[in-house]
């Protein structure tokens, strides 16, 4: 098979699944996971084919594999979309495939497949445990074979996206991949935080995405392309930077750049659009290592990315990027360490790595970036997985005590558990380590690195500067995370109680640790001393082959060595040392309102955004505009025309047809009749008189008239 | 075969109005009535097949013509034909009227006069695509409007009294103007034949004087005439509040027709009329009728989210979609002769046939929920997801191809008319935006309030136990279903027509 049509079908299996499930297997949860991971495997080696052809060639970056068709008519030319691996999809690919196919296998255990169903168990609610021989055992999720089904569509509007040759296709599984994390954070639509959640996401991402279709139209229009080999040349590129549009000073490219950054402030959780993730943890944790984690978040990303070679032409939205990115990263930072709930901290960490990339991007680091977001993908999946381990093992400690008021994801319920869970322990914390870049080992490290010697070697000093901050806290966290949860003693009865999850969940956190630690290794920068050279530096070839001026290796420097090893050793020993005593959320001296509110900015929101809206929808439009102004206006015309009618009636009709001329006519003939009467005797000689009197007047008439 | 050939617009035009009157003749009995009604439904639309099948996109101008002489003494003749865009909805017309009647089964209330004003129905309406004479037009215009306001009056829900007779007023009272601009035409020029009219109305010397008036004066009222006609029946904002009463009054067939191909009508006439007869005026007037395409995207939008009643939430969505038709079509009038205008109009007719096939959709599924609960406000709902999953399912996949997912229809034509649109009316494309995303707002809306929370008890047992969509309700929504995934991933089957007939005219 050729590699082009092989690059075609790597998204199809997941969607095929999708309808295979839905419209034929739901009822048999043993096919319809089968069917899942069977299609998820599939896609992943196809993934792993191309991916190895794609090394083999050489300069894919100037010869990619591409193929594309006609798809829409346009007036005289076609719209063509087609597929397209070149080393940035080639990355993306390979480490999507992977942590797809892990997570497919993954929610096989994580939904306690092969447990008996529950007891009370409704669809549309977490599974309460099923009752077996006198023991609470946990209960298979009711509504298994769906999950594999939507997971199933995710993963193919994720493959779509990575393979595209077009901005168009390109947000076809962008948004596919919206419409998924609003089934899948919705899940559980009995829970009315989930069915919020859902609708946040949706909504908060698609303010983003409005603006990013506004910039593909205004893009399309003035390229008259939407290919990436199109728009990418450098006739375009000239073009696009020097047409001004008016718009803020900007010039095409710039404003073009900024709409479609704007859709990655939402697909990305960015502030001022990053209040949607948070909340996205009410769906299963599978989903929240997917969507909010490796894929979906990362599609953003790669968006911006992949669109760099615009972005980057007007100095103004780098400016911008640059400032969102660094600033989310710090901000996010902040409301992690006050959060109690082992996936909010996750989801604010993640929040603040993009805000790494973005930033990375901002200041023009496009390798950088582009490694962050390969180990970030690797080491936030382990973690996220890993704290769905963690869930699971609590889980089971609750169900064996009984206490349903013991939030299984407070990490002040745990402790301890390195030594009931070690392989959860273990993974989790490489991914931790990776997460807070610990030295030399950890593929976190090599690529955090990164972002802060460009920043530092390019003056960015404000950004490098917020970015250290940023990155000891993340440390901080990290270990608060760590030590909260694994290390101490169990501060419940439950904690004390949980065990190690099955091997389809431990499995996938073995497999991504190999990478969150080994995947460092192709990026080790040339001029690092003692490391450096030993190993290419693969990475920095590979994708800065993409880019036109290819980035020259950065000299070595020790500053920013230096921070990167004092903020994430730093931190950690902080976190650790702060935390291994304490006991109780009242302990904990970072609990402040402020902080564990987010900075109020889902109030602020609700407040300036959403309530108004709902009041212009309901009373403004609906009430007062249609019901009262216009169907007013209208209602105008009925007792109008009543008006006009009535008039008529009552002035013309009734006074001068009915009683002048109707009633008026018959009057006379009457008054006529009546006066007439009394001749009418009856008496012959009375008629006779008459006669004679009519005769002597007609004939004295006659006899006048004629002779005069 | 040769008088299929010959006829074939003919025979796609009367065969409902025929097969009504004979329905006249049958004997009393329901079930024929409903399949003599169904059965004879499926011919219109078989033709249009074999229609489909022998036209030929590359050729200009009309196929399929019959000329026939009709009203001699004002040089009025029964002159019918199909290009690209009429064809669509044809095929529109004849799909979506099967199917309404599929949907009327569960009617047995009066079955044969519902049955036949369903079929006359579906004459008024294809009179209209297929007419090539002004008063032919103007004829089957108002023809439609007749077996609608029955409908609506005999077989609705409670205030169906007030909602028909605005429909019917409303419509009308539009009207007047068309009306009278139509005689002026065709006593200015002695005929009604649009394909001379064309011609002819567009070569006066814009300079010269006609009734006393210059000429550039009379067109600019003949076109606002025209124009509010249309735009009345589109809806656009701010002439829309008809729609939502009589939507929500009309039994549900009746509203799947209404939404489904009477706003067409609307978009239709300003398609086939109003930019070819004044292309100068729609230049000049573009920016109004944008402002007002804008208006019922936006309040259309919000105006869905603020609803209560799902049925009026479904028909306020309407006024949101036809917004993006109408702005299509004043970017095609602005920016004339340009790829702009030939993207814009193409995705305006596509989006005439997408909005089609989704609101009957979404106005069938209303209905089916409200046959068995007799209620449609969105507060009494929630939590029916676990009791109805197939109808969830079905439900969802629906309201994600009106609300214009990537991967389904509504999407493909909305992406062309925002891009079409961008370049002639940047400043309105970008207001419109705001429409677009609250389109998301009150689709989730009606999902969360529909399907998602906790399962809902006083659905589940007893008298009110709720039964899930059976397989006459699937048949009815999976031919929508299918079409609206093709058209998302291949639009190419259709958009070709349409393309090519776009091209060639604007």
């Amino acid at each position: 098979m050729t590699t082009e049509i092989l690059i075609w079908l790597i998204p199809l299996p997941p969607v095929l699944a999708f309808f295979l499930i839905v419209l034929f297997t739901n009822r048999s949860k043993a096919l319809s996971h089968t069917i899942g991971v069977g299609a998820a495997f599939l896609s992943w080696l196809g993934a792993m084919i191309v991916f190895v052809r794609a090394l083999g060639v050489e300069h894919l970056a100037e010869n990619p594999f591409t193929s594309a068709i006609n798809w829409l008519p346009t007036g005289d030319t076609f719209l063509k979309i087609g597929v397209l691996i070149d080393p940035l999809s080639a990355t993306v690919l390979f480490f999507v495939a992977w942590t797809v196919l892990m997570i497919f296998l993954y929610s096989v255990g994580y939904h306690n497949f092969g447990q008996p169903a529950g007891d009370h168990d409704h669809a549309g609610l977490p599974p309460h445990g099923a009752t077996v021989h006198g023991h609470t055992v946990p209960s298979v999720e009711p509504m298994y074979s769906r999950f594999f089904a939507f997971i199933g569509l995710f993963a193919f509007g994720m493959f779509t996206l990575v393979v595209s040759d077009n901005v168009l296709t390109m947000f076809v599984g962008w948004e596919i991949m919206g419409l998924c994390s609003y089934l899948l954070i919705g899940f559980w639509y009995g829970k009315e935080s989930a069915r919020n959640a859902a609708i946040k996401a949706f909504m908060t991402t698609r303010v983003g995405d409005v603006f990013m279709l506004l910039g593909i139209a205004f893009l399309y229009s003035v390229t008259g392309s939407l290919s990436f080999k199109d728009i990418f040349s450098e006739e375009v590129l000239h073009a696009l930077a020097s047409v001004p549009t008016g718009v803020f000073g900007l010039s095409a490219a710039g404003l073009i750049g900024l709409l479609l950054f704007i859709g990655t402030v939402g697909k990305s959780a960015q502030f001022p659009l990053h209040v949607w993730l948070p909340d996205a943890m009410e769906g299963p944790t599978p989903v929240s290592a997917m969507i909010h984690a490796a894929t979906m978040v990362s599609a953003g990303v790669y968006a911006v990315i992949r669109m760099f070679p615009i972005i980057s032409l007007d100095e103004k939205t780098m400016t911008v990027v640059a400032f969102i990115g660094a600033f989310t990263a710090l901000f996010a930072a902040t409301i992690a360490v006050a959060q109690n709930d082992i996936k909010r901290v996750l989801a604010y960490s993640t929040i603040s790595q993009l805000g790494f990339m973005i930033a990375a991007l901002g200041i023009g680091a496009y390798v950088a970036a582009t490694f962050h977001l390969v180990t970030h993908a690797f080491f936030k999946a382990l973690l996220f997985l890993g704290s769905g381990s963690v869930i699971h093992g609590m889980e089971h400690g609750v169900l064996h005590t009984g206490n349903h008021k013991v939030d299984p994801q407070d990490m002040f319920n745990m402790g301890g558990l390195r030594n009931k869970m070690p392989i959860t322990f273990w993974t989790f914390l490489i991914g931790g380590f990776a997460l807070s870049g610990f030295p030399l080992v950890t593929a976190g490290f090599w690529s955090k690195d990164e972002i802060l010697a460009d920043a530092w070697a390019h003056g960015h000093m404000i950004v490098f500067a917020t970015l250290a901050i940023a990155a000891f806290m993340t440390a901080f966290y990290t270990m608060r995370q760590i030590t909260l949860t694994f290390l101490g003693e169990a501060r419940t009865d439950e904690a004390e109680h949980a065990h190690e999850t099955p091997w389809t969940m431990t499995a996938p956190l073995v497999v991504l640790s190999i990478f969150a630690v080994g995947y460092g290794w192709v990026g080790i920068p040339e001029h690092f001393p003692g490391l450096g050279g030993i190993l290419p530096n693969w990475f920095h070839e590979f994708i800065g082959s993409m880019l036109l001026e290819h980035e020259a290796e950065l000299e070595f420097n020790l500053i920013p060595l230096a921070t990167s090893l004092i903020v994430a050793l730093g931190g950690l020993a902080a976190g650790y040392l702060a935390y291994r005593n304490v006991k109780s959320p009242a302990e904990d001296k970072l609990q402040i309102p402020v902080l564990k509110n987010k900075w109020y900015v889902d109030e602020l929101y609700n407040f300036l955004l959403i309530k108004p809206a709902i009041w212009f929808s309901e009373v403004f439009v609906s009430k007062w505009m249609d019901k009262g102004f216009i169907d007013g206006i209208l209602h105008l015309f009925g007792p109008a025309t009543g008006g006009v009618g009535s008039v008529i009636r009552n002035y013309f009709d009734l006074p001068v047809i009915n009683q002048f001329f109707g009633d008026g006519s018959a009057e006379v003939t009457w008054w006529f009749g009546r006066n007439l009467r009394p001749i009418q005797t009856g008496r012959i000689q009375q008629y006779l008189i008459l006669s004679l009197i009519v005769l002597f007047v007609v004939g004295g008439l006659l006899y006048f008239l004629l002779m005069a | 075969m040769d008088f299929l050939n010959t006829h074939l617009l003919s025979l796609i035009l009367f065969t409902p109005a025929i097969a009504a009157l004979v329905m006249l003749f049958l004997p009393n009995e329901d079930r024929l009535h409903r399949w003599f009604a169904f059965g004879v439904s499926l011919i219109p639309f078989a033709l249009t097949l074999v229609l489909w099948n022998n036209f030929d996109p590359n050729a200009t101008g009309f196929q399929f013509e019959e000329k026939y002489t009709w009203y001699e003494a004002i040089h009025s003749s029964f002159h019918v034909g199909v290009d690209g865009i009429s064809l669509t909805m044809v095929l529109l017309t004849t799909l979506l009227t099967p199917l309404a009647i599929l949907a009327s089964f569960s009617v047995s209330d009066r079955v044969k006069p519902y049955m036949m004003l369903f079929l006359f129905l579906e004459t008024g309406m294809l009179g209209v695509f297929l007419a090539l004479d002004l008063l032919i037009f103007f004829v089957f215009w108002e023809i439609g409007l007749v077996p609608m306001y029955f409908l609506i009056s005999q077989w609705g829900s409670a205030n169906r009294n007030y909602a028909s007779l605005k429909f019917m007023i409303y419509t009308m009272g539009g009207s007047l103007g068309l009306l009278l601009a139509v005689q002026m035409l065709g006593v200015l020029f002695g005929t009604f034949d649009l394909v001379t009219l064309y011609q002819q109305w567009n070569s006066l010397d814009a300079g010269s004087m006609l009734m006393g008036m210059p000429v550039s004066t009379v067109k600019s009222i003949a076109f606002w005439a025209f124009a509010i006609a249309f735009a009345v029946k589109v809806p656009i904002w701010p002439f829309h509040t008809w729609l939502p009463d009589a939507h929500t009054e009309a039994p549900t067939a009746g509203s799947m027709l209404l939404a489904g191909v009477l706003l067409k009508l609307g978009a239709y006439g300003f398609i086939r009329l109003v930019l070819p007869l004044y292309p100068v005026e729609a230049k000049i007037f573009a920016g109004a009728l944008a402002l007002l395409a804008v208006g019922a995207i936006v309040f259309g939008a919000f105006g869905s989210f603020g609803q209560t009643d799902f049925k009026r939430l479904v028909a306020y969505s309407s006024v949101n979609h036809m917004g993006f038709v109408v702005l299509g079509i004043a970017a095609a009038g602005l920016a004339s002769g340009t790829a702009d205008a030939h993207i814009a109009m193409s995705g305006a007719v596509l989006q005439m046939f997408n909005h089609g096939l989704s609101a009957a959709g979404m106005f069938f599924l209303v209905g089916v929920i409200y046959e068995r609960t007799h209620t449609r406000n969105l507060n009494d709902f929630g939590g029916l997801f676990p009791l109805v999953p197939i109808y969830g399912g079905i439900l969802i996949f629906t309201s994600m191809a009106s609300l214009g997912l990537p991967g389904l229809n509504g999407f493909v034509s909305e992406f062309m008319i925002v891009r079409g649109s961008y370049q002639p009316l940047t400043v309105y494309t970008a207001i419109a935006m705001l429409g677009l995303l609250f389109t998301g707002a009150y689709i989730l809306k009606g999902i969360k309030n529909v399907l998602h929370g906790p399962m809902n008890e006083h659905w589940a047992h007893g008298e009110h136990k709720l039964t899930e969509i059976n397989l006459r309700e699937i048949l009815v929504i999976a031919p929508l279903m299918a079409l609206m995934l093709v058209t998302g991933i291949w639009p190419m089957w259709i958009l070709d027509i349409i393309n090519k007939a776009v091209t060639a005219l604007f």
